[in-house]
């Protein structure tokens, strides 16, 4: 907008040299602007990432250094069982996390944005609190409250003579895991869904009043296809962090060891080979095959949703 | 007791600012002699800022630059990738012994025969020169040892009359004695899946080789942790874990301190160092009268002494100065002054014979044990006794792997025997892909 107001001036007759040369002189301008943000984006993000995949093509034994090895880091990574199965894993957890969460926050925000008293904005605030406690603090304190040894749950049962359920075990680590998750996200998506729901304009309430729609009919056939978009947004926001899971299983590892092992997400498992077995090109591979399939799941899900959302 | 010791040389302790006008930035310490060289070190003892600044203070043509980089893995990370991207390693490092070839692997540490460390080698105990040895080279000064023993609640065998066990026959006999006593409500001890470094000890007490290894041919690699002694380990504790005689806590968790300080275990089979660990329990139960032994054997007749943690001195491949630095790694605990802030502030079991074997560190008395002389009795004679091992390249795969096996092993998704084949399979695999030729 400011290029149209800068190289139209108020007398008409502009030479088009000088109005080229405005034109480029803004864009220097722009550029001058954009140099910061420029520059950290490509000193941090764009340089390791060329890097990371420069180290993904080498290999870098224990016993006989490094050597370019073309794909064979990605062919290893395609058919490593343990990746594969991470990648089954979040895969699961995508199919439990994301229309568990992404459900429950279209709810509250549903009901939220209906009921309109003090005691919903303080829920309000009660369910995205979880979102404002930072990711490692979280896990460790759900690791305390699934303690074995003293997390309330023991108590509770003790009292009715039953021993306590392991909440750490192998059998239980997903569900134990999917609570945290689900705690912590919920509050967040539904800020958002929440927030679009208030940019729609009441009067097509109104209308829909008037036609004689009820409370639900009004929320399932009109509310939710106009934020829409916003679930698309949520949904890709929720498939991509479910896909990287790593804070949590990293943090509960200790207290889970038997359940939580070096590979229990692909991205945990590229942590560890790049940290605990010192394998960074591996590594770098196994990375790059997660973003790989991140970003296909991501634009399928797009592609599939395209009509609904509206983003193209 | 150490204060006294210490108090008169100058500096004190003191993690202040950053050494002002030194070569390198952000030393924990004072640089106290300046325009001499500057060796870095990253190291995490409780007596480092005060050896440190001893060191310094004596020195007037090298200075000792400490950063505290983190303790085991946290400092071994940053030292990996250090060595990675080939540079922000210090000179020289502590690293623990079963460390060592991992970091020699990744081409991180300096041979220090190159530059006459030999000289050394008799101050140190037999079993620590070998565990800082591979091959012919020698790549870190041994500083402290972790002689295992046995840590044992004598009020409560004394409570149920159960002698305290002197082999691992007794030992599980006493579990099952413990157990029928007290309805189940006191176990013997713990066997961690996660015990690493513990579980090392305990095949090496039974005889077992994990690996055969020597750096400078890693193309000769030896793996046996499915032979007889290892299964024999092994089988031991998965059953006294299937039988609900020991707990099977991880280890460095809340559970299992929890669990030792409020009297559900009556053991912990721990190393000396083990010993400022256990008065800090919480919820600790005040009556408990913990004592230390030596460590349960296989065979009475010819006992086996082994080892568990410790750490050394080694100086990085990027050091300014190798010559310089492993003279000052020889060097650090090796006045009578430093030695002594070792044992008193840094609670370290010194790998010198000649500390071990001194009336001074023989006589000592350790009020939360009763006073019990524990170096004399118990550890002393262990860490001489002591031969060394040979450690494995890939330590950290190992310990995972060891934990994952063990865990199936005791959730009973596979015998012990079965545990210790998979374990083989795993690391012959992982070896293979490393590129060393599996013997």
């Amino acid at each position: 907008m400011s290029t149209t107001q800068l190289s139209a001036p108020a007398r008409p007759p502009v030479s088009r040299r000088r109005g080229a040369s405005l034109e480029r002189k803004s864009a220097r301008f722009g550029w001058l602007f954009l140099a910061p943000f420029a520059v950290v984006f490509l000193v941090f993000l764009v340089l390791p990432l060329v890097y990371a995949f420069w180290m993904s093509l080498h290999t870098n034994t224990l016993a006989f250094g490094e050597q370019f090895a073309g794909l064979t880091n990605y062919i290893k990574a395609f058919s490593d069982e343990r990746f594969l199965t991470g990648m089954l894993r979040v895969g699961a957890f995508a199919i439990v996390f994301v229309p568990l969460q992404i459900g429950l926050a279209l709810i509250f925000a549903l009901v939220l944005d209906d009921v309109r008293t003090r005691l919903s904005r303080f829920s309000r605030l009660l369910i995205f609190a979880p979102y404002a406690i930072p990711g490692v603090i979280g896990a460790l304190m759900w690791g305390f409250l699934y303690s074995p040894s003293f997390g309330p749950l023991v108590g509770f049962f003790e009292f009715f003579n039953l021993p306590a359920p392991d909440l750490l075990s192998r059998d239980t680590i997903f569900a134990s895991l999917t609570n945290i998750v689900t705690w912590q996200w919920t509050g967040y998506y539904m800020i958002i869904i929440y927030a679009s729901l208030q940019s729609i304009d009441p009067s097509i309430y109104e209308a829909a009043r008037i036609d004689g729609a009820t409370k639900l009919q009004t929320a399932l056939q009109i509310k939710v296809p106009i934020v829409a978009s916003s679930l698309v947004l949520t949904i890709v926001f929720a498939l991509i962090g479910t896909l990287q899971f790593f804070t949590e299983p990293q943090v509960l590892a200790p207290l889970a060891g038997n359940a939580i092992d070096a590979a229990y997400t692909p991205n945990l498992y590229a942590y560890n080979l790049a940290f605990s077995y010192q394998q960074f090109n591996y590594a770098s591979a196994i990375s790059f095959a997660l973003g790989l399939l991140v970003f296909l799941a991501s634009i399928i899900f797009l592609i599939a949703t395209r009509k609904k959302s509206g983003l193209r | 007791m150490a204060a006294t010791l210490v108090g008169c040389t100058g500096g004190g302790g003191g993690g202040g600012g950053g050494g002002a006008g030194a070569s390198k930035e952000n030393c924990s310490n004072e640089i106290q002699v300046q325009d001499v060289p500057v060796v870095t070190y990253w190291g995490w003892n409780e007596d480092t800022s005060q050896t440190v600044d001893n060191f310094n203070a004596s020195h007037d043509d090298v200075q000792i630059c400490w950063t505290n980089a983190g303790q085991g893995g946290d400092a071994y990370t940053k030292l990996a990738t250090a060595i990675q991207s080939k540079s922000g390693a210090p000179d020289m490092v502590q690293i623990e012994y079963d460390w060592l070839n991992s970091f020699i692997m990744q081409r991180g540490l300096v041979d220090m025969t190159e530059h006459g460390i030999e000289e050394h080698k008799d101050r140190f105990t037999e079993g620590a020169w070998r565990d800082v040895s591979s091959g012919d080279g020698v790549f870190a000064v041994p500083v402290d040892l972790g002689p295992v023993g046995m840590w044992y609640r004598a009020d409560l065998f004394e409570q149920h009359g159960i002698a305290v066990p002197t082999t691992w026959d007794e030992y599980a006999a006493a579990a099952q004695q413990l157990s029928d006593a007290t309805g189940g409500e006191t176990l013997i001890g713990n066997f961690a899946p996660n015990g690493q470094g513990q579980h090392y000890a305990f095949l090496d007490q039974a005889g077992a080789v994990p690996f055969d290894f020597d750096s400078g041919k890693p193309e000769e690699l030896g793996i046996a942790v499915n032979d007889e002694a290892s299964k024999k380990v092994f089988s031991y504790w998965v059953d006294l874990a299937n039988k609900g005689l020991v707990g099977t806590d991880q280890a460095w968790t809340p559970e299992f301190n929890t669990a030792l300080g409020t009297g559900r275990y009556a053991t912990a089979i721990y190393p000396v160092w083990y010993n400022i660990h256990i008065p800090s329990f919480e919820d600790g139960d005040p009556n408990a009268v913990w004592r230390a032994a030596p460590i349960p054997q296989w065979d009475a007749a010819s006992p086996k002494q082994v080892n568990w943690g410790g750490s050394t001195l080694a100086v990085t491949t990027q050091a300014t100065d190798p010559e310089l630095a492993t003279t000052v790694a020889a060097e650090l605990y090796e006045p009578e002054e430093n030695k002594k802030l070792g044992v008193e502030v840094g609670g370290l079991f010194l790998a010198d014979s000649e500390m071990i074997e001194s009336e001074y560190f023989q006589n000592l008395e350790y009020d939360f044990y009763g006073g019990q002389q524990i170096n004399k009795e118990v550890f002393g004679p262990a860490a001489l006794a002591y031969e060394g091992v040979t450690f494995g390249p890939f330590t950290q795969y190992f310990y995972d792997e060891m934990q994952r096996v063990l865990s199936e092993a005791i959730e009973g998704n596979v015998d012990a025997s079965g545990a210790a084949d998979e374990l083989q399979e795993s690391l012959e695999t992982y070896a293979a892909e490393q590129g060393f030729a599996v013997k």
